[in-house]
């Protein structure tokens, strides 16, 4: 079925036009281009070269420079690719499945744990779904809290892209460079929550705990250092004649594939289009504070890599308006229900101390019913889909992963490439196995 | 994408319909502010094609629930409870709105038509579905595991699939 007849019933005035690319079909588009995911032997046909001609090889899943443990059949001829299969799950451990028999107030513990790299925003997607099972509204120091955690593990993330996409890329000088922006970050993190990583800081209600004193002080010392280090970047690599030779025009991707492949984040973006949830359907407090969404024009590698180093300078945007409009109040709903009674409490009062005991060993009830809440992350759309049966555990937590859809462009965007610049290409896919096997 | 159509993201208190509202002729449920469709099985690829067409750009997830163990849950009327169902996500950008299809899937005939041909991104998300559940997408180019060993026996996700001392399954391994 061609593009046409498919769509002749879009528009009003019949079969006379042909339906803009962006409403045709998926693999239609992909078709057209010589990249479907998976070319069955007979669709590939005369164009596909001899198999005595091309080459099968592996590429992980052990290899440095795959992130982890992603694993790429790749089909070669010479030196170029034709065909790659990402073979996934060696990280897999059934943390959906654990996820049901945990409480609510355990989810947490266990969703952190998925895109190691960005904790936060996997509790917050938790959070938020449960929240709504739950229609509980928070307290706004809890939803700037969360802003403030949001953005900070944003910058954490993306200084460990750039730094592993400087060293992917041979430019070691910048590894050293992210990870120490990195680590400073990370100390942030720590000093409010107590944990480099894996922070179960976020809990339905609220947070687990307020501010420590000092933040604006710690927190504005860090910000000011980013913009010179980021100028010492563009010095080091996007003015770089060797660093733009080896990303522009490499694994480039249109908008309309994007959209088809299910790519969102900064993968989408890199096309032009310009979807950023935090600005098109605002959670938290995004509608209050200024920021730009980045978009890039060729979708490219060096797109990509562009977007991240100035979404970094649009989450220090951000930070500096949380840091002045940080409200006042608690940092917790005061309901009851989730909320467990203050530590001061329990040295006086049975009741609490019974109310806390029973709210940590069987957690509380959640209404019957199904929520699906998303956050962007800063590899794209993170939802999170609940299932309540009325009972303390979810009936069915189910993660949409953004890593693991980003996947799929792999294929597309290695065709036609040559091997050295699939490590480009994987790198500025930038997923994390932990979130893409769960 | 330019324009901007805010009527669609009131939220509507549930249950305000008084009669039931339909969305290409199958029934629709408001839920906490977000549209919720009961499809059938036979429905579900004309829906979701149709869909696109307007403005449903993006199929960003599939995944499914077993309710073998929760049979009871509300669904409109004419709809009835089976025990696996297969939920697909739809977000529409230009109407900044998100649309849940939920799809009743019986046990004796886990079956559900692919939606790869319209949204090629569907591929690995029901490959764990697959996986999972073991239910089978008709049509899929590659229906095969994606996060378990391929020689793997049974569905993880499945409520009657046990969780703790299970023997440790690999590939190859010498029988004990």
């Amino acid at each position: 079925m061609t593009a046409t007849e498919e769509s002749s019933h879009l528009t009003d005035e019949g079969a006379q036009e042909m339906a803009p690319r962006i409403v045709a079909g998926g693999t239609e588009v992909l078709r057209e281009v010589g990249s479907v995911l998976r070319i069955s032997e007979a669709e590939a046909g005369e164009d596909a070269p001899d198999d005595a001609e091309t080459t099968i090889i592996n590429m992980g899943p052990q290899h440095p420079s795959t992130h982890g443990v992603l694993r790429l059949m790749l089909e070669l001829e010479g030196e170029t690719v034709l065909r790659t299969k990402p073979v996934i799950g060696y990280l897999h451990t059934g943390m959906e499945k654990t996820g049901e028999s945990l409480t609510y107030l355990q989810g947490g513990t266990n969703v952190t744990r998925m895109d190691y790299a960005s904790p936060i925003f996997n509790e917050l997607a938790f959070c938020l779904s449960a929240e709504q099972l739950l229609e509980i509204e928070l307290p706004p120091r809890a939803v700037w809290i969360r802003m403030l955690m949001s953005e900070l593990n944003r910058l954490t993330s993306h200084f460990l892209f750039l730094a592993t996409n400087g060293m992917d890329l041979g430019s070691t000088s910048m590894m050293i460079y992210g990870w120490r922006e990195r680590e400073e970050g990370l100390r942030i993190l720590e000093m409010i929550t107590g944990l480099r990583m894996n922070h179960n800081f976020i809990r339905i209600g609220g947070t687990a705990a307020d501010l420590p004193d000092g933040w604006q002080q710690r927190l504005t010392d860090y910000l000011d250092s980013i913009p010179e280090r980021l100028e010492e970047y563009e010095i080091l690599m996007t003015n770089q004649p060797i660093w733009r030779e080896r990303l522009q025009g490499v694994g480039s991707i249109t908008a309309e594939e994007a959209l088809a492949l299910g790519a969102t984040g900064p993968i989408l973006r890199s096309t032009g289009y310009a979807w950023d949830l935090r600005r098109e359907m605002p959670y938290l407090a995004y509608d209050q504070v200024d920021f730009d969404v980045i978009v890039g024009t060729y979708g490219d590698c060096f797109d990509r890599y562009a977007i991240r180093l100035n979404e970094v300078r649009e989450s220090v945007r951000i930070l500096r308006q949380v840091i002045e409009m940080m409200p006042a109040g608690d940092y917790r709903i005061q309901d009851k229900k989730v909320t467990p009674p203050p530590r001061a409490r329990i040295d006086e009062s049975m009741e609490a101390l019974i109310h806390h005991f029973k709210i940590f060993t069987e957690g509380f009830k959640v209404p019957e019913g199904d929520a699906y809440a998303a956050v962007e992350s800063p590899r794209g759309e993170l939802g999170v889909y609940l299932v309540s049966d009325g009972s303390a555990k979810p009936y069915r937590m189910h993660v949409r992963g953004p890593s693991f859809v980003n996947l799929q462009v792999l294929p597309h965007l290695m065709h036609g490439g040559l091997i050295a610049d699939a490590v480009a290409i994987i790198s500025s896919v930038d997923p994390i196995m932990g979130e893409v096997d769960r | 994408m330019a324009e901007t159509t805010t009527a669609t993201d009131e939220p509507v208190a549930p249950g305000a319909a008084p009669e039931p509202e339909l969305l290409h002729g199958a029934p629709v449920v408001h839920v906490r502010g977000q549209r919720v469709v009961h499809a059938t099985r036979d429905e579900l690829v004309g829906l979701v094609r149709t869909l696109r067409g307007e403005g449903w750009l993006q199929c960003l997830d599939v995944t499914a629930v077993d309710y073998l163990a929760n049979a009871h849950r509300e669904l409109p009327e004419g709809i009835e409870a089976e025990r696996f169902e297969v939920v697909v996500l739809l977000i529409s950008h230009s109407a900044r709105e998100r649309l849940r299809i939920r799809v009743q899937v019986p046990e004796s005939d886990p079956v559900v038509p692919t939606l790869f041909e319209v949204h090629p991104g569907t591929e690995a998300s029901e490959r764990e579905v697959f996986d999972m559940f073991g239910i089978r997408f008709d049509g899929h180019p590659d229906l095969t595991r994606i996060l378990m060993p391929e020689d793997w026996e049974g569905h993880p996700l499945r409520k009657d699939y046990g969780i703790g001392r299970i023997p440790v399954q690999f590939k190859d391994a010498p029988d004990a």
